[in-house]
């Protein structure tokens, strides 16, 4: 992190991202969620019978689904679920194209602005750009292909490979998890899926940008992975909204699967606008000796509700999570993390970080869970968190289930203050008040970045940075 | 005869609505050292505070002249741009930010485009070595995990690289054992010239055995009571405060 970027999070969104393009679509559901909502997204989409049969279970699921109570209910209480639009196909989400002059040129120019094409052209293997409900856009570098690289749109991952798909989806992270991954499952619509046959190793970052345009937007993407035996991938995700004065929703769950010996990396930048509630389910399993490695940014939204997840189901596989959040005014980032060791020598670290200013909430929220059989599993936790006055607010709640013997376990939480007496100390050596406070904020990040594997650090910066540049997601 | 460096005139100054300061009037001119001496809960920090602007106290009556200008509604660090150092009684931490790092962020904010990059190196290797630390000092981050002596070596290895024209330094001698004390004197006389003026503030008479104030004077209850030469700090390490915390009391 260099110079004032940190503090200016989200000052420019406006201009940046928080414009809006008019509304041109093919079809728009009627407001709120109904039996008809799930049946007309499943026939235009012309799913196989499985996939309606699995919305509308995951539909009475949802509804008899009480609101989590463990939340932050006087903003997830807020939420008009009537108000919402489940389901929008933008005009040119009829059929994607791999060809950037065929996407419709509203579309296209809000992609220009937000710097995907350019991103895809300077550092990354492949991108799926999705607009309101579909996905605009795809394409893979043709060498990948060639190897059995797949990445697509989700819709167009259960047309073309309808078996993978069924053998995979919903495996993870089932409809009745949650209230939210019960929501997404009847309302699904876009996202990605990805599979990298054994051995291949994705060098290059494959990236989904995910736009919402319309107001009181309900965006539901569905992303799936699959990395085969000894395979190796990077995705990157990014999304960014309008700014509007009502709310819009975006409720995504997202499956990973890291098969022996595969290597799977997530790195997400999450930047909606303050109208966005983001509430997202996203787990992985970890069979043997695999790595899965998430790496969560969250810089916007009102309320994002978040826990990235490794079930760490093989032996000596392992699962790490870095989170990174901003809260500023009206904000609340209540992100974390799970590790579920369910298998012997199995290992896990989390790593938080959040800074809190002018009236943001950051919490972390984790669960560290070691099944009985599960020995010699080795597991780190350490959330720090940073308030930037006495008017932000952080909170940690982090839960130990061990029920093994033979585990090392290690917790430490920090919270420090950016208090008076740091500033006038820093500001009696000449440092003007700005200074001083991102001087505080950048040795925060310093610490942290001492102690992260030198790529994470350096990946985690020049995301941050070009996302509060505007040049990829 | 020439704008003394600092003038305190008649400074009240007050925290949380409670009057600390009452009435403080100070005058010291270039190349002087001036000790100003008293017990605990005299207000001798909150001297120091108000001399750079601490956003807490309030300043209700009075002024401070800074080579003739009135600085007495200048922020902090526009202060110490023009000059002013505190070394302070306790020095903050700063996680994450090296020592090396800080003390060449505070000389560019105080010399501006007169900071020599190129010096930098040397200069602070120099004066590192001077004030007896060593090398791998400059990557540790600023007074985290410090023992006392570390600290106040800290706070003079910054005043040694910033140069300024007054340096208030308040208990630079609390926590330091004997051998760290005549480190820190040593770095301090060191400085000594006719462009510097100190203000030392201190409980105790020891530190001044090794930097000879040419003023003392005597501080209690928010006032200075008496001030004198060098021997007055000899008779309060006889005789105490108490003669003069009674005075205070009856006035």
């Amino acid at each position: 992190m260099s110079d004032d970027k940190a503090l200016n999070i989200g000052q420019n969104y406006e201009q940046q991202y928080g414009f809006h393009d008019p509304e041109k679509f093919v079809f728009k559901s009627q407001k709120g969620l109904t039996r008809k909502t799930v049946e007309e997204i499943s026939g235009m989409k012309n799913e196989p019978e499985w996939m309606l049969k699995y919305r509308l279970r995951a539909l009475e699921i949802y509804e008899k689904k009480p609101m989590p109570v463990w939340a932050d209910m006087s903003l997830l209480g807020q939420i008009k679920f009537d108000d919402i639009y489940y389901y929008l196909k933008p005009t040119g989400g009829e059929g994607n194209t791999n060809k950037w002059e065929d996407v419709p040129a509203d579309i296209k120019n809000t992609f220009d602005k937000l710097g995907i094409p350019e991103a895809e052209r300077k550092f990354l293997a492949g991108v799926t750009a999705q607009y309101e409900s579909e996905v605009v856009y795809h394409s893979i570098h043709a060498d990948l292909e060639k190897q059995g690289v797949i990445f697509l749109g989700m819709d167009d991952g259960l047309k073309k490979y309808p078996e993978l798909v069924k053998k995979y989806f919903g495996t993870i992270i089932p409809a009745a998890d949650n209230k939210f991954s019960a929501l997404n499952s009847a309302v699904w619509s876009g996202g990605s899926f990805i599979y990298v046959p054994k051995g291949v190793k994705v060098a290059i970052p494959l990236q989904a940008y995910f736009r919402i345009n319309a107001k009181n937007m309900g965006q539901f993407e569905r992303t799936l992975i699959i990395a085969d035996e000894g395979s190796s991938v990077h995705y990157i995700e990014g999304c960014t909204a309008p700014t509007y004065s009502s709310d819009s929703l975006h409720s995504a769950v997202v499956e990973l699967v890291a098969l022996p010996h595969a290597h799977i990396r997530y790195t997400t930048i999450q930047n909606w606008s303050k109208n966005v509630y983001n509430l997202v389910t996203k787990r992985a399993a970890a069979h043997e000796n695999a790595i899965v490695e998430w790496l969560d940014g969250n810089l916007g939204s009102k309320l994002t509700m978040k826990y990235p997840a490794v079930y760490l189901v093989g032996r000596k596989a392992r699962g790490e999570v870095v989170s990174v959040a901003f809260s500023g005014a009206g904000q609340h980032q209540d992100a974390g993390a799970k590790m579920v060791h369910l298998a012997p020598e199995t290992s896990s670290t989390i790593l938080s970080k959040s800074i809190s200013k002018d009236g943001g909430r950051s919490t972390y929220r984790g669960l560290v869970k070691v099944y009985p059989d599960a020995e010699n599993v080795k597991c780190s936790v350490r959330c720090d968190a940073l308030l930037m006055d006495e008017i932000s607010r952080s909170d940690t709640y982090p839960t130990m289930e061990i029920d093994a013997k033979k585990v090392q376990i290690g917790h430490e939480a920090t919270v420090s203050k950016v208090g008076e007496e740091q500033l006038f100390y820093l500001m009696s050596r000449g440092l003007k008040e700005q200074e001083a406070t991102t001087m505080v904020v950048n040795g925060f990040f310093e610490a942290f970045a001492k102690e992260l594997p030198l790529e994470y650090a350096v990946e985690l910066n020049r995301l941050v940075q070009l996302e509060m540049e505007g040049s990829v997601g | 005869m020439s704008t003394p460096l600092l003038e305190i005139q008649d400074l009240h100054a007050e925290i949380d609505g409670k009057e600390i300061l009452k009435g403080i009037s100070l005058t010291i001119n270039k190349g002087q050292v001036h000790a100003l001496m008293g017990p605990n809960g005299s207000g001798k920090s909150t001297l120091s505070n108000a001399l750079l602007g601490h956003p807490k106290y309030k300043i209700t009556q009075g002024k401070i002249l800074f080579n003739g200008q009135d600085i007495t509604d200048w922020k902090t660090d526009a202060r110490a741009r023009a000059g002013i150092f505190l070394g302070f009684q306790y020095p903050i931490a700063v996680s994450g930010v090296s020592v090396a790092n800080f003390v060449r962020t505070a000389m560019k904010s105080c010399a501006g485009a007169n900071f020599q990059a190129k010096e930098f190196r040397k200069e602070f290797k120099a004066a590192m070595s001077a004030l007896g630390v060593e090398e791998s000092f400059a990557t540790r981050y600023v007074n985290d995990g410090f023992s006392g002596g570390e600290k106040k070596r800290l706070e003079i290895l910054q005043m040694t690289m910033l140069k300024p024209t007054l340096a208030i330094l308040d208990e630079t001698d609390s926590g330091l054992d004997i051998d760290a004390l005549k480190t820190v004197s040593e770095g301090i006389n060191r400085l000594r010239g006719p462009e510097l003026g100190i203000l030392l503030i201190t409980h105790y008479q020891r530190l001044l055995n090794y930097i000879l104030p040419d003023v003392v004077h005597v501080f209690v209850d928010g006032k200075i009571v008496r001030s004198g030469g060098k021997e007055l700090a000899l008779e309060l390490e006889a005789k105490g405060y108490a003669p003069y915390e009674k005075t205070a009391v009856t006035a």
